[in-house]
């Protein structure tokens, strides 16, 4: 791929202190690099600061979508490393959160040279129980079922009146100050399948080819990653280091932005 | 003055009672408009945990105000999928923005059934701009949701129907053509059939089929029309040609033959024509190469591209459109097509595309295609087809009418190349 089309492709952004160790945030299902904004502030004094969008939401080329690259993590995980080598920065400290904190663990396994570590913020291998093996994702396979419905009919009611807006305009132009929801705004098609993605994945197996430094944070009541969750993961990853966050919810990020800096930064700063 | 005094009190008295009636029902008024309001009303803290909810929600959802406040989580109440939904988009959106409104979720009620709500919230901040807490509103969206439901279900049966009849069109649209071209020995052959919508069956057809002691017989026309009715032709007008060849493979008199049927068959108000090049290539064991007789019915003419690098039209003047009248005149021409030559012959909706967006006024045209047969040449019948492919990918959605392409080529012998 041509070497601009990665940035604009991904909507790659490069902030805050040129030549010091790179942080690379990438944001989970749901909404795009905004995610981030509240954090950015503090790391951008310390770090250079990666943001980027993944295919199919924010800012990033919708035309470059496809059900057969995004149709698994592997698509996502092969832009990570497509957006790691452009920039060309050195080795990364990735900040996944949810669902891009597996893509983390994919691609440093893949590549391990492209990664200083891995911070895991609020991550999850598996989001469906396992009565097999006695694992506890939080939520049953029907449970997963009634998400994808609830999304559904959503993309009805309140997407699909916006979405229109957004297909009518393959060039994106900045509507999104005007545009209520426009942080999260996704192509109801593709939003669909990236849950699918999401919610339908299982990478138990693929934590323990980590050989990155690895932060797992959780956070201290998550309705979608409990706290054994959280534990599974650092128990599976060798070495790994758990912080629980005094932050509620999935999205710690923007419940307690400073907290969550200052965990990413101390382990960022502590792996150079 | 003590008339219209009079006058006045004997009137007065009413509003003053009216005033106070209606005084006396809004009384209390805040608090029993909260508690009884046509919605209900939920505060929560920024982690979620229910503040305060009013009577209309408690009612909906069969709760005692102990059982929820200090107790639950606004995403407590809702199903999984909804909980779900609410910490990867509600939760952030409301915490960017400061609002989020019109959001579809259900809620679990207290026996277990679900209760469909059109959901907004606002955080409201301190004079410091500090958030403080969250406000809802929720709507009962029963009988929208129901709304919502068959719609998306008219959408999804839509779309299949749509698919279907997309897939019946280009099955229908591929019947039309044949499947391979026929192998011609000493001759480089290449077509290709662009589809303008797979909404409707278009009515260009090709073909190029064996004849007798080593002739060939090849065509390509385009029927007035779209649709079913102008795939009937387009088929009848196919095997028509074909067994017509064999009958008489004189070009002229296989398209006499056509407009013969063609006006046997649609006799009176429903006419149908088309306009149809058709072609006997014989070899030339003389001068080596091909020699080819084109017959043309109100026909683009072909295009041919020679080996010395030139390109021309090979025009056939005064051919009528087969199938309109009885007796169409009929034009032809013969050609030699030496080594290294390419005759292209093309449907008018190439020449007629759009070149700007669809529904623009500037057209390709034959001079353009001419020019686009100069910078071709020499070339081979496969290169042809690609630069006509890539030409038409250029018009983008400016291609309003099908096209079809066959090219033929005269491949020069080894020796000929490396001179």
């Amino acid at each position: 791929m041509a070497r601009m089309d990665v940035r604009s492709r991904n909507h790659v952004r490069v902030t805050g202190r040129a030549g010091a160790p790179v942080v690379m945030l990438a944001h989970g299902f749901g909404c795009d690099q905004n995610m981030w904004r509240l954090v950015v502030p503090a790391l951008e004094r310390h770090f250079t600061v990666v943001l980027f969008d993944h295919v199919g939401s924010g800012n990033s080329q919708l035309s470059s979508w496809s059900q057969d690259r995004y149709g698994s993590l592997d698509g996502y995980v092969a832009d990570v490393l497509e957006v790691v080598g452009e920039l060309a920065l050195g080795p990364v400290m990735f900040v996944g959160h949810s669902v891009s904190a597996m893509m983390g663990v994919l691609a440093a396994a893949r590549e391990p040279e492209a990664f200083a570590g891995l911070v895991l913020l609020a991550p999850s291998p598996c989001f469906i129980d396992d009565p097999a093996t006695g694992y506890r994702g939080g939520f049953s396979a029907a449970d997963i079922d009634e998400l994808l419905e609830s999304l559904d009919a959503n993309y009805l009611g309140w997407s699909g009146a916006m979405a229109p807006v957004i297909m009518g305009n393959p060039d994106r132009p900045e509507l999104g100050e005007e545009l209520t929801n426009s942080f999260c705004r996704t192509d109801p098609e593709i939003a669909r399948v990236f849950a699918r993605v999401t919610f339908l994945s299982d990478n138990r197996a693929d934590l323990a080819a980590v050989r990155v430094p690895t932060l797992v944070a959780q956070c201290s009541s998550d309705a979608i990653a409990p706290p054994e969750v959280g534990a599974f993961v650092h128990a599976r990853i060798p070495g790994s280091r758990l912080v629980t966050l005094n932050a509620t919810g999935h999205c710690p990020q923007l419940a307690a932005p400073e907290e969550t800096a200052a965990a990413i930064a101390a382990f960022a700063g502590a792996a150079r | 003055m003590c008339e219209t005094g009079d006058a006045a009190d004997s009137r007065d008295p009413a509003p003053v009672d009216e005033e106070a009636r209606f005084s006396e029902l809004l009384e209390d008024s805040a608090e029993d408009l909260y508690e009884h309001a046509p919605c209900g009303y939920l505060s929560t803290l920024l982690d979620g945990r229910i503040a305060k909810a009013n009577t209309t929600l408690l009612d909906w959802l069969g709760y005692r105000r102990g059982d929820l406040v200090g107790r639950m989580a606004f995403s407590d109440l809702l199903t999984v999928g909804g909980r779900l939904y609410h910490e990867t988009h509600f939760a952030p959106l409301l915490r960017m923005q400061g609002e989020i409104s019109g959001i579809a979720l259900e809620l679990k009620a207290a026996d277990g059934s679900h209760l469909p709500v059109m959901v907004t919230s606002t955080v409201k901040t301190g004079s410091d701009g500090q958030p403080l807490l969250i406000r809802t509103t929720l709507f009962d969206a029963r009988d929208r949701r129901a709304y919502e439901t068959e719609l998306l279900r008219a959408r999804q049966e839509a779309d299949q129907e749509r698919d279907r009849l997309k897939l019946l069109n280009t099955t229908l649209q591929k019947t039309l053509l044949p499947p391979t071209l026929a192998n011609v020995p000493g001759l480089d052959v290449a077509a290709h059939y662009h589809i303008a919508s797979v909404d409707e069956v278009g009515g260009d057809f090709y073909d190029l089929f064996p004849l007798a002691a080593g002739t060939w017989g090849l065509f390509l026309g385009d029927v007035c029309g779209k649709g079913a009715a102008a795939a009937a032709v387009t088929s009848l007008a196919r095997y028509t040609l074909r067994a017509a060849a064999v009958y008489d493979p004189d070009p002229a008199a296989v398209l006499a033959n056509l407009n013969t049927v063609l006006n046997h068959e649609y006799q009176g108000t429903d006419p149908r024509f088309c306009t149809v090049v058709f072609g006997l290539l014989t070899p030339d064991p003389d001068r080596g190469g091909f020699r080819i007789t084109l017959a043309s019915g109100g026909h683009p003419p072909a295009l041919l591209m020679r080996a010395d690098g030139t390109a021309d039209y090979l025009p056939t003047p005064g051919g009528q459109l087969i199938g309109a009248l009885p007796d169409a005149h009929i034009a032809t021409t013969t050609v030699h097509l030496a080594p290294g030559d390419t005759l292209l012959l093309h449907t008018d909706g190439l020449t007629e595309a759009h070149t700007t967006a669809a529904g623009g006024e500037d057209r390709y045209g034959d001079e353009a295609f001419l020019d686009f047969g100069h910078d071709l040449a020499p070339t081979t019948a496969s290169d042809t087809i690609g630069a006509v492919r890539d030409l038409l990918r250029t018009f983008g959605t400016g291609v309003d009418d099908d096209t079809a392409v066959l090219a033929i080529h005269v491949p020069r012998s080894l020796s000929e190349e490396q001179q």
